[in-house]
């Protein structure tokens, strides 16, 4: 039966917790109540990207794309938009400031976007198996069961050139590989769901919106290597994915999709969930690995590699979940199809959490190649609040700084690398002039200071040293002395830790260093902040010629800082100040300044 | 088959599977670590190993890394010197430098490398955590401010023991070595085998020092000071004053601990020798009668604790015979003290082991005599230390011999200090016992060697007795399953006799034995003790005329009441976790 209308509520957790979920449900409760529940179809999605503007409600036929949706507005989209067949201008997105766009893909935030890895999210319920299959769902898994060789499935991923979304970008079809012509008679196949970047939710939001891709994809890479398990590991901080995960790997079950015999075609595969308890460093393959086992996560030296020896010392092949979401697209189109997508380096797209001071945060996918530039000023509308550009942060804690000079870098695997940063798995943090360079770099360190599993001794110990030191330009008791210093720890790190974790961690110092060597100056020379964030280094005065009296600042202070007589200009203790900043926002006549 | 590659551009060839670290090293060429130890699978927690390939800006781990055909390794060059002293420095900032009051001031492989670096002062502020130590058991303790979390006592109390005593706690900057669950040592799974101790790079666990003990009995004039000495602190002590491991100095040890004050010296090996006399007899009679098999050796207290804990089901299977060293405590106090009219009471009964958990074997409800039959237990280490204190020139003594009549030895009693060495011993008389005559050849080849599993059979004309020797605590697992699931069954396993050693190579390589235990080191330590069997002209234990007499004045015969009284002992079942 076909509905008159279809409407589309985002499921993912950013608009869960603006409460799309109650949207949903006051839409399928009006239009039982409005005598329309036969012609209307309420489906929750997965994300759709344009979190900034969440939670957004897409109604088919027409297109309509709601956004910053509220619960009593499921009145009016039944009784408006289904029955009367009238758009509801004041809830489609971009109304206040231009005309409504006639169609989604015209709204600037997606114009620039291709989605292969999210190409379900926010079209799919992705609690129902047959909406996936509908969309081409498993129907790679079957070519890749009856049509393909085990070569033939790796071949295709080689022609493809998919490379690992997880950072590093090693070929993936060189990891099935050496895990196929691995010797042993059991293998595994592992998903890497252990997503932890600050700010990053690629993989939580694939998962959420379509995890059957996942599930089908690591059953081609089963049948492809000789595997007969395979296992997700994922943080328990994302109870809807693995919800999501649970109630699909369920109804894959129930479809004879995973399990014994699948398809009739003689193959058993099953996949297991292992919750992770959300140590960032179990993202690292060997610690995840160890993880599964039930061993304390640490990573191990490599060789051996997962490959030759993973699981339980059994060969395995472990990719994150982007990768895996790439796969059943791949098989089914064809890997000259996904060679087609990107550039000669770096092949298909690549999905980002952009967020930080840009104006549309959200989850991006872009063909490879695409520039930081169209990222942050097309697809992100540029700076929130006017501010000015200062710098991209790409790869998270282990990638760097890239500034306005190097915003035209094509995006790939080679380019990023060149200017000292990396793809990492995916986030994307955009910062304005308000942002202090060494406070940023303390932030991603005092991160992987905080998650650095404290086995090898560069990372445990480095880390800690390398923080201190950059604790002590914040504060301005820094010398070049101590610049040195951490020079020399970072190539000890770099050099010497185990894993990718304390290898990496240094380089957002290093590039900021690198790129804004005069703000370190400032800190260390000058004993200045000049974003005016490192609270040593700063203070709070009042204008007397702005200054009316009005006591506003003196009554919001919450440390009594602030003195003056009623209608006088008053003055800051500055001995007292804790330099909140507080007074700063409240005056309305620019009497405070910060130095 | 044969790899070939360069090592800082000088040609090597190895086995295939030999690593970059252990290839450079037939080269000559040292690379530093910390954190790695032969006996242990590389860890990478120092990262100090670091190489590089030429052509290449990738680091590799020189002890996890495989040689490949045509690699062309650089181990030392600018860049890697900057990294190790980085790392050595920033290890040395979170590790006091309280060197001369360390039990390891000397033997500290941290304070090697800060030499050969030498690091002149500490460029990183130093942080230190509050200094909190754990010496719970009063036998081992862990002293976690010194510890540099290279691993290795966690690996060997996990990995080569199967114990998981030991874990890391806490992570980042805040990781710890620590006992399980964050318990108090002696509420946690140890067997106190010490294992940890002879592994740590630095002075982060170490034995309680009970060598004040002897000496303050030795200066009361109203003790009369025995001792007595296992097999295999005659061939590792020497170590303690430049002599190469494995070479015998029982006679020196004899004249040191004469020098020392000890009134009497007697030797372990005469209790070995009476251990072989029950235990062997045990088994006959095991077999004989139809009793509970296979039968363990109960001389190793590693071993003891650890089916007390893990395998209680399987201690009826353990041989009542108590160890060489608490038989030696057991006759000191009983027999020869009658025998020359002196009061137990006043004797002070001194062993000298090459083991940490003897000092806990001691504390064992087995005493023959009303008083402790052994009341301190010293390690080889901490001998060590006396004899040197005492300004004695152990290398160059004068040799001398045990006093009788309980401290003669036969060349069975001392290979109990190797792996096989009991089974070998027992065979020996068990031989014997069954049929009457002497076994030809004395040598069991199917128990020696380095194999974590030795299976075999000795015919015992037409009785085939089935035996396994296992060392290195976590090798038992396997065969310890198969004995206890087939007990559930209500079968038997195949075995007959089993000889289990909490250590890997056995006693040679105690946790009380001095520090640098390696393979290597453990073959000439095996070789000292094995050589010492052949210069004796007895090598049976019932051949012993001292045990012929003992039996005779005292103990009738193997199993006898008096015996029984005497030498054996029983078993109790332990919790894992001792609060619980």
């Amino acid at each position: 039966m076909a509905f008159k209308n279809y409407i589309l509520v985002c499921g993912g957790t950013a608009c869960e917790s603006s409460k799309s979920d109650q949207i949903y449900k006051n839409l399928i409760e009006e239009a039982k109540n409005q005598g329309v529940a036969d012609q209307v179809q309420v489906v929750k999605t997965g994300c759709f990207g344009f979190c900034e503007q969440g939670p957004i409600v897409k109604v088919l036929p027409e297109d309509s794309f709601y956004v910053q949706v509220k619960p009593e507005d499921a009145k009016e989209i039944i009784s408006e938009h289904v029955i009367k067949g009238r758009e509801i201008t004041r809830l489609q997105y971009g109304h206040h400031v231009r005309k409504a766009y006639e169609e989604v893909e015209d709204i600037q935030f997606y114009k620039k976007q291709k989605r292969v890895v999210l190409r379900n999210c926010g079209k799919i319920d992705p609690e129902n198996i047959d909406e996936y299959i509908a969309c081409d769902g498993y129907k790679a898994l079957e070519k890749a069961l009856f049509e393909m060789s085990e070569d033939d499935i790796i071949n295709e991923l080689k022609i493809a050139g998919l490379r690992g979304r997880g950072g590093a970008g090693f070929p993936t079809w060189m990891k099935w590989n050496f895990t196929k012509q691995a010797e042993g008679d059991v293998k595994y196949v592992v998903c890497n769901a252990d997503e932890g970047d600050p700010g990053a939710y690629m993989d939580r939001s694939t998962l959420e919106g379509d995890p059957h891709s996942v599930l089908e994809a690591m059953t081609i890479c089963g049948k492809a290597i000789g595997a007969h398990q395979g296992f997700i590991y994922i943080r328990a901080e994302y109870p809807l994915a693995i919800h999501r995960l649970e109630v699909a790997m369920k109804q894959a079950r129930e479809y004879g999709l995973l399990g014994k015999d699948i398809l009739g075609s003689g193959f058993d595969y099953d996949i297991e969930i292992r919750l992770g308890a959300g140590a960032f460093v179990c993202g690292e393959e060997t610690a995840l690995l160890q993880s599964i086992e039930g061993h304390r996560g640490m990573p191990q030296p490599r060789p051996p590699f997962p490959a030759v020896k993973g699981l339980w010392g059994k060969p395995t092949v472990i990719n994150n979940v982007e990768t895996w979401a790439n796969i059943p697209a791949i098989i089914v189109n064809g890997g000259a199809w996904f060679a087609s997508i990107g550039t000669e380096d770096s092949h298909g797209t690549k999905v980002f959490a952009l967020t930080g001071k840009i104006c549309n945060s959200g989850l991006v996918e872009v063909p490879m190649g695409t520039t930081l530039r169209e990222i942050v000023f097309d697809i992100g509308g540029g700076i929130a609040n006017g501010k000015k550009f200062k710098a991209v942060q790409t790869g998270g804690p282990s990638g760097g700084v890239i500034t306005e000079e190097n915003l035209d870098t094509p995006i790939d695997f080679g380019s990023l690398m060149k200017i000292g940063s990396m793809m990492g798995s995916g986030g994307m943090i955009v910062m304005d002039e308000d942002d202090c360079i060494v406070d940023v770099a303390k932030f991603y360190l005092d991160f992987t200071v905080d998650e650095s599993c404290g086995k090898c001794a560069p990372c445990r110990i480095g880390g800690k040293t390398l923080n201190a030191l950059l604790g002590k330009i914040t504060e301005g008791k820094a010398s070049d002395e101590d610049v040195a210093q951490m020079r020399q720890i970072a190539l000890a790190m770099q050099k010497g830790s185990l894993c990718a974790l304390g290898q990496t961690a240094p380089n957002p110092v290093l590039s900021t260093l690198k790129y804004f060597p005069e703000e370190y100056e400032a800190h260390i020379r000058d004993k200045k902040c000049p974003s005016g964030k490192c609270k040593r280094l700063i203070s709070y005065s009042i204008d007397p010629t702005k200054c009316i009296g009005c006591t506003a600042c003196a009554r919001k202070c919450p440390v009594g800082a602030i003195s003056g007589e009623l209608k006088k200009p008053h003055s800051i203790n500055t001995q007292v100040c804790i330099k909140c900043g507080v007074c700063k926002e409240t005056c309305k006549f620019s009497a405070i300044s910060v130095k | 088959m044969k790899i070939h590659l360069t090592i800082n551009g000088i040609p090597v060839e190895v086995e295939a599977g030999t690593s970059v670290l252990e290839a450079a090293r037939q080269a000559g060429i040292r690379i530093p670590t910390l954190c790695y130890h032969p006996d242990l699978k590389p860890f990478g927690s120092c990262g100090l190993c670091v190489c590089k390939q030429e052509g290449s800006a990738k680091i590799l781990r020189a002890c996890a890394t495989p040689c490949a055909e045509g690699m062309k390794i650089i181990t030392h060059d600018a860049e890697l010197y900057e990294v190790r002293k980085t790392i050595i420095e920033l290890t040395m900032s979170t590790h006091p430098t309280s060197c001369l009051t360390c039990v390891r001031n000397n033997k500290c492989e941290l304070q090697k490398l800060a030499i050969e670096y030498g690091i002149r002062e500490q460029p990183f502020k130093p942080r230190l955590r509050e200094r909190v130590v754990d010496d719970s058991t009063h036998i081992i303790t862990l002293d976690p401010y010194k510890c540099i979390k290279c691993g290795r006592c966690v690996q060997v109390c996990q990995e080569l023991q199967g114990v998981y005593a030991l874990e890391f706690i806490g992570r980042g900057d805040s990781t710890s070595m620590s006992p399980a669950a964050n318990l108090p040592l002696n509420e946690s799974p140890c067997i106190k085998c010490g294992q940890c101790i002879t592994h740590c790079p630095v002075g982060a666990i170490y034995e309680q020092d009970d060598v004040s003990l002897m000496m303050k009995a030795i200066n009361d004039p109203n003790k009369i000071v025995a001792v007595q000495m296992a097999p295999s602190v005659r061939v590792a002590i020497g170590e303690e004053f430049g002599l190469e491991p494995g070479e015998i100095t029982t006679g020196k040890l004899y004249t040191a601990l004469r020098r020392l004050g000890v009134d009497y010296v007697f030797d372990t090996n005469f209790g070995a020798d009476l251990t072989i006399m029950e235990e062997a007899s045990e088994l006959v009679e095991r077999i004989k009668d139809g009793g509970v098999l296979p039968q363990f050796t109960s001389c190793c207290p590693g071993w003891v604790n650890y089916v007390e804990e893990y395998y209680p089901e399987l201690l009826d299977n353990l041989s009542s015979a108590k160890s060489p060293m608490m038989m030696q405590g057991a006759v000191t106090k009983t027999y020869w003290a009658e025998k020359l009219g002196i009061d137990p009471a006043k004797i002070y009964s001194v062993a000298i082991m090459p083991c940490t958990a003897k000092k806990d074997e001691i504390r064992r409800p087995m005493n023959a005599s009303d008083y402790k039959d052994v009341d301190v237990v010293l390690t080889t280490r901490e001998l060590g230390r006396i004899i040197s204190q005492y300004g004695i020139d152990f290398k160059n003594l004068e040799e001398s011999e045990v006093d009788s009549p309980i401290g003669e030895y036969t060349g069975a009693a001392t290979i109990f200090g190797v792996t096989g060495g009991v089974m070998e011993a027992a065979v020996r008389s068990a031989y014997k016992f069954v049929t009457g005559s002497e076994l030809d050849n004395v040598e069991v080849n199917a128990v020696r060697g380095m194999d974590e599993v030795k299976k075999g059979t000795v015919d015992f004309k037409g009785t085939p007795v089935r035996v396994a020797v296992i060392h290195g605590m976590a090798n038992a697992k396997e065969i310890l399953d198969e004995v206890r699931d087939a007990k559930l069954r209500g079968e038997r396993a195949p075995y007959e006799f089993i000889e289990i050693m909490a250590c890997r190579g056995g006693c040679i390589a105690g946790g009380g034995q001095p520090i640098g235990t390696d393979d290597e080191v453990r073959a000439k330590r095996t070789k000292g003790l094995y050589a010492d069997d052949e210069k004796c002209t007895l090598r049976r234990s019932h051949e012993n005329p001292s045990i012929i007499k003992i039996y005779d004045e005292y103990l009738e015969k193997p199993l006898s009441h008096k015996a029984h009284e005497t030498l054996h002992t029983s078993y109790k079942a332990q919790k894992v976790y001792k609060d619980e």
